[in-house]
C-alpha cells in the first residue's frame, strides 16, 4: 500500500501519477462493439467499499482481463455481473449495468435467466458429483432448452467439443466429473457454462488451480470461444492477461486505475500504480 | 547446523545436561499423557464389560424356559366340536396330569397342576383351534412350566433350603422329579419372550407387544420428524435472513435439545392427550411425543450435514443459473443426505431407548396383546423392561436383563445400519 504512494520515479518512461479516482482510458482499436456497460457502480460489503464509481465497457465478443491486487475489487466486479454477489449477506451494489443497453439490476429482470445468459467459471474446477452428461446437461435440462433427450445428447457433445473435451470423455460420459484431471475438470466447467448458450462468460481466475500444461490448454479454449462469447477474466498472472486478452484493466484498491488495448497496458502503462503492478514492484 | 543455532543472542548447547533434562520431562509428559487416554479408556471398556456381562449373566436364562410335556387326550365330549374355543380345557390338562400320576390324592394333583404354568387351558384351547383335527385323539403338547419350577429347574431355587425358605415346597419337588423321570422336563429355547405380549406369568412374557408398540412409535416419530426437521433445517440453513429472529429461533432449537426428555413427557400428556383428548397409551401419542423429543437434533444434525456441502457446489449450480430453490432440491439436500440420514438413525436410536416421555402418556401399561394399530395401548421396548423391572416375580428379574439386551441389540443394529448408510453413501469432493 506505501508501495504505491513512494515517489520513486521508474527508470525509463515514468508515468503520470493521475487522481486516484481518475480512470486512465485508451480507447480499443479492435472496434468490437460494448456488450456490457457499468456506470457509476459502487459495491458495498455490509459498511465497507468494495468497489468506487467504476465505469467500464466489455466489449463483445472479445476476452477482457481484470487484473490487480488481491482485494482491488476485481472478482467482486466481477460477480456483479451475474448477480452472484445477490447471494451473500450485506452485499450491496448500486449504479447501473447494463447488457445489450438492459439494467441487469432492474427489478424485474429474472436473475435466473441473467445467469444462464452470463455464464461463470470458477477459481477451482467445481464439477457436481454426478456423472460427466448430467455435468453438462444440468444447464439445458433446468432451462428446458432440450424438448427430447436425443436434443439433449446433441447440446451436450456439443459443448464438450467446443470446450476441447470430447475426444478426451466421449467413451465414459457415465463416469463421475469428480474422477476427471484438473485441467479436464475446468473445462468441464467450460463446457457446462456453454451448454446454456451464454452471451457472456465470466472466469475468475480459471487457472489459478491447475498446472502449466493444463492452463495453456484453457488459454487456448479461451482464444477459441472469443469468436462466439464475450469473455470477462479475472487473473493474477499478468503473462495470462498479455496472451489471452485483447483488453486489459488495471484495479487497485477498489478503484479502475486504467483500462485500454492489453498491448498498450502492458508495454506503455499510463498511470504509475499499473507500471508499478506490472512492472512487479508490488502486489 | 551450529551456523543457524548460534545466531540466536547466545549460542544454544542442545547437548548440555539441561537440555537433556529438558527433553526428558518432555517425552515424560507426552508418555503421561499417553498412558492417562489409555487408561481412561481401559476404565471405559472395564465399565461396558462389567454392564453387558452382569446383563448377559443375568439374562441369558430368560433365553431358554422349562418345558413340561403333557399327553392330552382332546376328549370330543368336553369339547364344542364345532367351535373348538368353547369347551372345558381345564379339564382335560387335569385328566392329562392325573393320568400320569397314578394314586395321587387331590392335594398332590393340585400341586401338580401348579407344576405347569396356570395359562395351560389357554396353550391347549389355541393349539386345538389351530388344528382341529386333533379332537379325539391324544396330542403331546409342550407346555412352559410355571415360574417357580423354572427357577428350581434352572438351579436358582436351592433344593437343600429348608422348606420354609424356598419357594416350591417338598411335595411340589417330588411331583417335578416325577414328571423329570418320566423325559417330560426339558429346556427349550424361549420363544415366549419373542412372540407373546406381556402376562402376569413370567413363563408366558414376552416382548412381542413392546417391539411392535416401539416399531409404531418410531414409525410415528420418524413419519413426523424427518419431513419437519428437514424442511426447519433448509429454510433455516438456505433461505432464512440473518436478523435477530433466526438467531432466536436457533438458540431455542439448541436448547431444545438439552431439554430433560420428561418435560417432553408433561407437554405430550398435556397437549395431546388432555387438550386434543387422544388415546392413551397409544404409540401414535408416544411417536408423537417422541418426535417432538427427536425434532432439535434432527434439525441440528441436518442444518450440520447440509453446512457441510461444500459452497463451490452451490456456486456452481447458481453460476448455469439454477434457481435457490433448484439449488437446494437438486444438488445441496442430495449431497447432504447419507449426513441427515445417520443423523435421523442416531436420531431415532435415541427415541427408541427413551422412557420417561413414554410413562407420562401411560405407554407402561399393563397389555397382554400387541398393538393392532397406531391407536391401540401398547407398551415400548424401555417401558417394557420398566414394568418388568418393577414386577416381583423371580422370572421377570432375567427377563428384565433379557429385554435390556434385546433393546441394547435393536440399538446396535440401527447404529451399524447408520454406520454403513454413511461409508456407502459418503461422498468426496
Amino acid at each position: 500500500m506505501t508501495a504505491m504512494h513512494a515517489p520513486t520515479a521508474a527508470p525509463d518512461a515514468p508515468a503520470p501519477v493521475l487522481d486516484k479516482r481518475e480512470t486512465v482510458r485508451i480507447p480499443l482499436e479492435i472496434g468490437n462493439a460494448s456488450k456490457v456497460d457499468a456506470r457509476d457502480v459502487k459495491v458495498f460489503y455490509g459498511a465497507k467499499q468494495a468497489i468506487y464509481d467504476l465505469t467500464i465497457g466489455i466489449p463483445e465478443k472479445a476476452v477482457t482481463a481484470f487484473i490487480g491486487p488481491s482485494g482491488c475489487g476485481k472478482s467482486t466486479f466481477l460477480r456483479c455481473l451475474n448477480r452472484m454477489n445477490d447471494t451473500i449477506d450485506g452485499a450491496r451494489v448500486e449504479g447501473d449495468i447494463t447488457i445489450d443497453g438492459k439494467d441487469i439490476y432492474d427489478a424485474d429482470l429474472d436473475v435466473v435467466t441473467l445467469r444462464a445468459r452470463v455464464g461463470m467459471v470458477f477459481q477451482k474446477p467445481n464439477p457436481f458429483p454426478k456423472s460427466i452428461f448430467e455435468n453438462v446437461a444440468y444447464g439445458p435440462r433446468i432451462h428446458g432448452l432440450a424438448k427430447s433427450k436425443a436434443e439433449l445428447a446433441v447440446i451436450v457433445e456439443a459443448a464438450l467439443r467446443k470446450a476441447g473435451l470430447w475426444d478426451e470423455v466421449k467413451d465414459r460420459l457415465l463416469e463421475t466429473g469428480t474422477g476427471l484431471s484438473g485441467g479436464q475438470q475446468q473445462r468441464l466447467c467450460i463446457a457446462r457454462a456453454i451448454a446454456v448458450s451464454p452471451e457472456v462468460i465470466l472466469m475468475d481466475e480459471p487457472c489459478s488451480a491447475l498446472d502449466p500444461i493444463a492452463t495453456a490448454r484453457i488459454e487456448e479454449l479461451i482464444d477459441e470461444l472469443r469468436q462466439n462469447y464475450t469473455i470477462v477474466i479475472v487473473t493474477h498472472s499478468m503473462q495470462q492477461a498479455a496472451r489471452v486478452s485483447q483488453k486489459t484493466c488495471f484495479f487497485h484498491l477498489g478503484y479502475l486505475v486504467e483500462e485500454g488495448p492489453t498491448d498498450q497496458i502492458f508495454t506503455n502503462p499510463r498511470d504509475k500504480r499499473t507500471q508499478d503492478y506490472i512492472t512487479g514492484r508490488f502486489g | 547446523m551450529t551456523d543457524i543455532a548460534q545466531r540466536g543472542a547466545s549460542p544454544v548447547d542442545w547437548t548440555s545436561s539441561a537440555a537433556d533434562g529438558r527433553r526428558r520431562r518432555r517425552r515424560a509428559a507426552e508418555t503421561r499423557l499417553r498412558y492417562y487416554g489409555l487408561a481412561a479408556i481401559a476404565v471405559a471398556l472395564g465399565l461396558l464389560a462389567i454392564l453387558v456381562g452382569s446383563l448377559v449373566l443375568n439374562g441369558y436364562r430368560a433365553f431358554t424356559q422349562t418345558q413340561i410335556a403333557l399327553d392330552v387326550y382332546v376328549d370330543p365330549a368336553e369339547i364344542d366340536v364345532e367351535d373348538p374355543s368353547r369347551g372345558d380345557y381345564r379339564g382335560l390338562v387335569a385328566a392329562s396330569i392325573a393320568s400320569v400320576l397314578p394314586g395321587a390324592d387331590d392335594a398332590e394333583l393340585r400341586a401338580a397342576r401348579d407344576i405347569v404354568t396356570r395359562n395351560v387351558h389357554f396353550i391347549l384351547r389355541d393349539h386345538v383351534v389351530r388344528d382341529p383335527s386333533v379332537i379325539g385323539e391324544t396330542i403331546r403338547i409342550q407346555i412352559p412350566a410355571s415360574d417357580p419350577f423354572d427357577q428350581l429347574a434352572k438351579g436358582i431355587i436351592d433344593r437343600d433350603l429348608p422348606e420354609s425358605r424356598r419357594r416350591v415346597n417338598d411335595q411340589g419337588i417330588a411331583i417335578y422329579d416325577q414328571f423329570a423321570e418320566q423325559g417330560r422336563v426339558e429346556q427349550r429355547f424361549n420363544a415366549a419372550l419373542f412372540f407373546n405380549a406381556d402376562s402376569r406369568f413370567p413363563e408366558l412374557a414376552g416382548l412381542s407387544g413392546a417391539v411392535v408398540g416401539s416399531f409404531f412409535a418410531l414409525v410415528v416419530c420418524f413419519v413426523l420428524s424427518f419431513p419437519i426437521g428437514i424442511a426447519a433445517a433448509v429454510y433455516l440453513e438456505e433461505f432464512a435472513p440473518k436478523n435477530k429472529w433466526t438467531d432466536i429461533v436457533e438458540v431455542n432449537i439448541n436448547n431444545l435439545a438439552a431439554v430433560p426428555s420428561i418435560v417432553f413427557g408433561l407437554l405430550g400428556l398435556a397437549i395431546f392427550l388432555g387438550w386434543f383428548g387422544m388415546p392413551r397409551s397409544a404409540p401414535l401419542v408416544g411417536g408423537m411425543v417422541l418426535a417432538l423429543m427427536t425434532l432439535p437434533t434432527m434439525i441440528i444434525v441436518t442444518r450440520a450435514a447440509l453446512k457441510a456441502v461444500p459452497p463451490s457446489i452451490r456456486e456452481a449450480a447458481l453460476g448455469v443459473g439454477a434457481s435457490k430453490h433448484e439449488v437446494v432440491m437438486h444438488h445441496v439436500l442430495p449431497l447432504a443426505l447419507p449426513g441427515i440420514l445417520t443423523g435421523t438413525i442416531i436420531g431415532l436410536a435415541q427415541a427408541l431407548g427413551e422412557t420417561a416421555p413414554l410413562l407420562l402418556i401411560g405407554m407402561n401399561a399393563f397389555i397382554t396383546s400387541p398393538p393392532g394399530g397406531l391407536l391401540e395401548p401398547a407398551t415400548a421396548l424401555p417401558t417394557q423392561i420398566f414394568i418388568w423391572a418393577d414386577s416381583p416375580e423371580r422370572g421377570f428379574v432375567a427377563r428384565t436383563s433379557a429385554g435390556i439386551l434385546v433393546l441394547l441389540g435393536f440399538l446396535i443394529l440401527m447404529n451399524l445400519i447408520a454406520i454403513f448408510l454413511r461409508n456407502r453413501l459418503e461422498r468426496k469432493w
